[in-house]
């Protein structure tokens, strides 16, 4: 899994069917610091995150083990919102 | 599957359900030198691993087996602890 922080909301009207009513959103990655690193990517929110937090995202095949992702065409899902991350020194 | 040395900790309280009561930990991917390559991530703990321990982890749909019957959505799970290597 990666941490991310949420930037935007994607809007979609024609989509593939089984992603109708999923909430799309912008996440780009950041390190454990904070430091946004990498590209964006769209990710499903099954954890209603919102704008500005900082989230979980499971990617790969095992993003569709996701609440309620099963047979969907996903490769990211957010599945938690992150309190807080410690890092040694 | 990965060498890699945990870093530290993740705390999140909202969820999901399959996730609940699962140790999140942020590990570095290390080299057969022991230095750091590549980003950081966030891997589920099955062993019981804690900061400032080298790892092995194991990445894709197969990280979700340790924990089997259980689904985690998981794509990184810390599966040994590593005593010691030698290349």
């Amino acid at each position: 899994m990666i941490l991310a922080k949420v930037v935007g909301t994607v809007v979609a009207t024609r989509k593939d069917e089984k992603l109708v009513s999923t909430k799309l959103l912008v996440a780009r990655p950041v390190d454990p610091r904070g430091k946004a690193e990498g590209s964006y990517l769209v990710a499903v929110d099954t954890v209603d995150a919102g704008f500005g937090e900082t989230v979980l995202i499971v990617s790969g095949s095992s993003a569709r083990m996701a609440s309620g992702m099963k047979d969907c065409p996903v490769d990211a899902a957010i599945v938690g919102i992150v309190d807080t991350v410690e890092v040694k020194d | 599957m990965q060498l890699a040395r945990v870093l530290g900790e993740v705390v999140s309280t909202v969820k999901d359900a399959n996730l609940s009561g699962m140790k999140l930990l942020v590990v570095q991917p290390l080299l057969a030198s022991g230095e750091p390559v590549g980003r950081t991530l966030v891997a589920l703990d099955s062993v019981g691993a804690g900061v400032g321990e080298n790892v092995f982890f194991v990445r894709g749909r197969e990280a979700a087996f340790p924990f089997y019957p259980g689904e985690p959505p998981t794509d990184a799970t810390i599966i040994g602890i590593v005593d010691h290597w030698n290349t």
